[in-house]
């Protein structure tokens, strides 16, 4: 306590204060009592009060006590009410003492008063036109320190006219230069300019160098804005550095600071020129080159001082001279000068000067000139991120090494940064990784190196590997398929380190599913030891990265028949089939069932190797460009979402053709990297699952054909497909697929997509059987929908159907709903036909021929001779009398040419044995099909949907 | 150009504050109370100049008190760097050996030699202490480093 009370007393200096001193001691002592001051102050405050109400007027003198007092009161955190008008009043004093503080009060204590303003605004233009230097700096320093708008619009015409007037003072143009480039900063609207720019530019020849420091300035900035109006302040600017630079350490006398002379002036120059192109009168631009030489010289001297304020000064300058140096990037010489001057700096003992080379360098590294010399500092630069104890330095040199490599020096500095990651701040790991990322992958002349230095990558710093570095690495190994099989061979590899990251496993995941072929052949790796090894990373994966194993899995299923049974295995475990995540049980569900029901064509075709990315700009790229916005989405994410659309059909389909048109988009989808949740753009899971199902279980033919609603063709379609799915409609507006699992009992999956962005209202579906098929046929909705359908969204419903009896019409399904505003009607012939109760019976020939003399009633037999619609093969005939229902009997008819097949009606009264035979006529192009069953309409029924398909 | 110039003690106290572009009353304290933990946090082998957010912030310590300058990033670091030092001697010609207290305490006297010593620090800009200064004689400065004791 005593040191403050003595320090108080230590700082006793003028006069007048020593109440106020009193106040101080008080305010310390009795801090911890803090009522005690308060007390003081209001009685303090009384007593001003009192001071101020009295009748007796105050001389100048205790008004300005008084207003001082108050101002420190409110200086100490105290709300102060009154004496605006007493410190106005002191502005009109003639005493310097008083007006000082009437300014000081007013610039503290700023008052929007309308009232008050005007007085003040009178007295400051009065002691603008005073002609007194003293008062006129008071003023100009008020209205800098308000600086608010209302100022700006009194005194922003006033105070250039100072500023140029022939006979100001020096301080008082200083102070006015600085007082407009505040005013100019606030509201430069109201700033006008006009002829006093032109003699503010030649403030820069002015006597006083305090004068040209604050017109510098104001010049600088008014430049940047308006680079026409100040043209000429380039040449002018050029004489005055170069009579600083050459002058002798004595000749500024008050503006040499520690023998540097004028240094904070050289340096405003020098960021003044900034604003230009190099000049183009060549003997300014000689003089200029001659000043930035001998600044380049002068580092070189002997320090004319040991104080390490005289280098600091003398480096300051340097560095504004490089900086210049580098925005002209026009002189070879002077770049690779600053260049070697910069790298005698990094390895400086002083820590600053270290980080602002580093810092220099870095933009010196871009120049084409200067770029080949920063290279030769790669050692030291490589050294400092090694020993540097401080972050912002090593970050430094992190930056400088990311601009200075080139094909030449890649694989050195990659390594460098891949090494120093290891041992890297956290705060700085993620930047790290995207450099190493992005210099990989530019400057990789071999791409094993690259997939070797991007797993590396992922080993080190595996969780500061965004979403965007691992994405990128496979499409490159999926564009280039000369490094496939070394991706492999390595992920395979990395894989069997007993912990590795997740990112890793993600990867493996992709590359091994599309690739592992490629590696199939040696033991080590065959296609079980493969499998393995990714499932025993299974359990510690998060959600998506199981989910993107599972599609792995089914395409492990398509490249290696011989693992389908351990896959199928692990598909079927209960933690796959019945996980609690809806994604992976849905995968675990669709893939188990797609490897039983697919054949191996469509299983390769569904699961074909993925087709190559579109070249596009890296994403890392993006990333690290954007690393500090908030938008982070990528490319990935909109290639993602261009593909959801295809595999979701657009509302104008391709043509159907073969079946391998339309298959690289649901299985670009099936293993796409973007099913994977964490994209945040991604259409909603249901939806995308939802979109999966019907493609997988689709033949793609059919999956694209155009539809009309009810039409014959779409109907046919389904005759001959057994158990599927397939698009019933699809409009502008919605999409509606069934998807079908049957036997005995039918039931049906629908699901309705609304494909617009609008809602649907008063949704509602009914099935409609007419009255003719009322007795034969039960159908019926399970669970009515929600009769709002979001836009993007997709519902589903069961409809159980049950077969009472035979039966010829189909269920219709009406649906209805308000879109925009408009009534839709929509009715779509559900697909049901006599021939999806069928059931295969196989039967040896013997048996067939037994049963067909059976049935030789006439009225049991029905035939038909018809002209064949498609081209007549074997193989598709064989195909669709399957899909009818019917076991198709090989070796029964003598005449191979000829099908026959078998099969079983089931309906809920009788069961109705079928036989049918199918004989081609290839020449004719003609085909005989008859029927024999033991009833007549079924027999009829049949013929006429059988006859339909070929 | 200067955004701001704060003199704060180790103890994370303001006792100087002067803003060049309107910041909030409530944004201030925030401010200023990260901008010391960045300084504090650093050791004598760190580089002077942190990146804090869109601008750096420039700092000297002097004894417990920290003067500290936030920039844009046009600005030349050196010579902010060297101008807080300038700074603190004019202090010193000024009120001779200069402490923490002093600037506490006596806030009014101190705004009133900033106005009429450091005008130039009006416009966030900073142009001439200089003159201040070197109107003092060198000579009688003390020995040393000088600065707040």
């Amino acid at each position: 306590m005593r040191s403050c009370v003595l320090s108080v007393f230590l700082f006793h200096r003028g006069e007048g204060f020593s109440g106020l001193f009193l106040l101080a001691v008080a305010s310390v002592t009795l801090n911890y009592v803090k009522e005690a001051e308060i007390k003081r102050i209001n009685k303090e405050l009384a007593n001003i009060r009192s001071k101020f109400k009295g009748d007796k007027a105050l001389d100048g003198y205790s008004k300005k006590k008084y207003v001082c007092k108050l101002l420190f009161i409110f200086l100490l955190g105290h709300d102060i009410d009154f004496g605006h008008m007493e410190a106005v009043n002191l502005l009109s004093s003639n005493r310097y003492t008083e007006k000082q503080i009437g300014y000081l009060f007013i610039s503290v204590l700023v008052n929007s008063n309308s009232e008050l303003i005007r007085l003040i605004n009178n007295a400051i233009k009065n002691d603008l036109a005073s002609r007194n230097p003293t008062f006129m700096g008071l003023a100009l320093h008020c209205i800098a320190s308000v600086g608010s708008r209302e100022m700006a619009e009194a005194f922003a015409g006033e105070i250039p006219k100072v500023l140029v007037a022939g006979d100001t003072m020096d301080s008082v143009k200083q102070s006015a230069a600085l007082c407009l480039l505040r005013l100019y900063r606030t509201s430069p609207d109201l700033v006008p300019m006009g002829d006093w720019t032109s003699r503010v530019v030649h403030l820069l020849n002015d006597q006083h160098l305090g004068v040209v420091t604050a017109a510098t300035s104001l010049i600088t900035t008014l430049a940047q804005k308006n680079p026409e109006e100040f043209k000429t302040s380039v040449s002018l600017a050029v004489s005055r550095l170069s009579r600083i630079v050459t002058s002798a350490s004595t000749d500024l006398q008050d503006y040499t600071y520690y023998f540097v002379p004028a240094p904070w002036l050289s340096v405003k120059l020098l960021r003044l020129l900034q604003c230009y192109p190099p000049p183009e009168d060549p003997a300014v631009r000689g003089r200029l080159t001659e000043c930035l030489e001998t600044i380049l010289n002068k580092a070189q001297e002997p320090p004319k001082s040991k104080k390490v304020q005289h280098s600091n000064a003398k480096n300051a300058v340097l560095f504004e001279a490089i900086s210049l140096i580098i925005h002209h990037d026009s002189e070879p010489n002077l770049l690779v000068r600053a260049c070697n001057q910069l790298g005698q700096f990094l390895q400086h003992r002083e820590t600053n000067l270290r980080y602002l080379a580093l810092e220099s360098m870095c933009t010196l590294a871009s120049s084409e000139f200067s770029h080949e010399a920063v290279k030769t500092h790669i050692e030291t630069v490589i050294n400092a991120l090694k020993t540097e104890r401080d972050v912002s330095v090593r970050q430094r040199a992190v930056d400088l090494l990311y601009a200075m490599c080139d094909r030449s020096n890649a694989p050195q500095i990659v390594a460098e940064m891949l090494s120093y990651l290891e041992t890297a701040d956290y705060s700085i790991r993620e930047e790290i990784v995207l450099k190493v990322a992005i210099l990989a992958e530019k400057y990789a002349v071999d791409y094993t190196w690259y997939v070797d230095t991007i797993l590396n990558l992922i080993r080190i710093a595996g969780d500061y590997v965004s979403e965007e570095v691992w994405y990128r690495v496979i499409q490159i190994v999926i564009n280039r398929d000369d490094v496939q099989g070394y991706a492999a061979k390595t992920v395979f590899e990395a894989l069997q380190a007993p912990a590795c990251h997740e990112n890793l496993v993600k990867v493996g995941g992709y590359i091994l599913g599309e690739f592992g072929n490629l590696i199939a052949g040696d033991p080590r790796s065959s296609p079980l030891i493969q499998f393995n090894l990714l499932h025993s990373k299974f359990h510690l994966c998060s959600v998506p990265t199981r989910a993107l194993l599972l599609s792995t899995y089914i395409k492990f299923v398509n490249l290696f028949p011989e693992v389908k049974p351990t896959i199928q295995d692990v598909l079927r475990s209960d933690s796959q089939l019945r996980n609690a995540d809806v994604e992976l049980q849905q995968r675990a569900v669709e893939y188990l069932r797609l490897s039983t029901v697919a054949s191996t064509d469509i299983l390769a075709t569904v699961l074909e190797e993925m087709p190559p990315f579109p070249e596009r700009e890296s994403s890392i790229l993006a990333k690290l460009k954007k690393k500090k916005g908030p938008s982070t989405v990528t490319d990935l994410e909109d290639t993602k979402r261009e593909r959801s659309v295809d595999v979701n059909g657009g509302p104008e389909p391709a043509p159907a053709s073969t079946s391998a048109m339309s298959t690289p988009s649901p299985s670009a989808d099936l293993l796409g990297l973007g099913a994977a949740p964490p994209a945040p753009a991604g259409p909603p899971p249901s939806s995308g699952g939802g979109g999966l199902l019907v493609d997988v279980f689709s033949d793609s033919a059919s999956v694209v054909a155009p539809l009309a609603p009810g039409s014959e063709d779409n109907f046919a379609r389904f005759v001959c497909k057994n158990n599927g799915g397939g698009l019933l409609f699809f409009n502008r507006e919605m999409m509606c697929v069934k998807k079908w699992f049957l036997f005995l009992l039918g039931r049906m999956f629908i699901f309705y997509g609304n494909k617009t962005s609008t809602q649907f209202l008063n949704f509602t579906p009914t099935l409609i059987c007419s009255d003719e098929l009322q007795p034969n046929i039960l159908g019926f909705i399970t669970k009515p929908v929600d009769p709002t359908v979001e836009g993007g969204a997709q519902v589903q419903q069961v409809v159980n159907i049950e077969c009472v009896s035979d039966f010829t019409e189909a269920p219709v399904l009406n649906i209805q709903f308000r879109y925009g505003g408009t009534f839709q009607n929509v009715s779509v012939q559900l697909p049901i036909t006599l021939n999806k109760f069928f059931q295969p019976t196989e039967m040896a020939s013997q048996d067939f021929f037994q049963r067909w003399k059976q049935l030789s009633n006439p009225q049991q037999e029905v035939q038909n001779i018809f002209k064949a619609k498609h081209p007549m093969d074997t193989e598709v005939t064989k195909a669709k009398i399957i899909g009818f229902g019917s076991a198709l009997l090989e070796e029964v008819d003598p005449n191979p040419a000829n099908f026959v097949g078998a099969g079983i009606i089931h309906t809920k009264t009788t069961q109705i044995g079928c036989l049918l035979r199918l004989e081609p006529n290839l020449q004719a192009q003609m085909y005989r099909l008859t029927l024999r069953t033991s009833k007549e309409a079924v027999s009829q029924r049949l013929c006429e949907l059988l006859s339909a398909q070929f | 150009m200067i955004k701001f110039f704060l003199m704060v003690n180790k103890q994370g106290q303001t006792r100087l504050s002067k803003y060049y572009e309107h910041v909030d009353i409530n944004k201030r304290t925030l401010l200023e109370t990260e901008v010391i933990k960045s300084c504090l946090s650093r050791s004598n082998e760190q580089c002077s100049f942190i990146e804090y957010k869109d601008f750096k912030l420039i700092y000297r310590q002097y004894a417990a008190l920290f003067i500290v300058v936030g920039v844009n990033d046009t600005e030349n670091e050196m010579a902010i760097y060297e101008f807080i030092h300038n700074f603190v001697e004019v202090l010193d010609e000024y009120f001779s050996r200069v402490s923490e207290l002093d600037v506490s305490f006596f806030n009014t006297v101190f705004h009133s030699t900033w106005q009429a010593h450091s005008s130039p620090y009006q416009t966030g800009s900073c142009s001439v202490t200089q003159a201040g200064v070197q109107r003092c004689d060198h000579g009688s400065l003390h020995p040393g480093s000088p600065g707040l004791k």
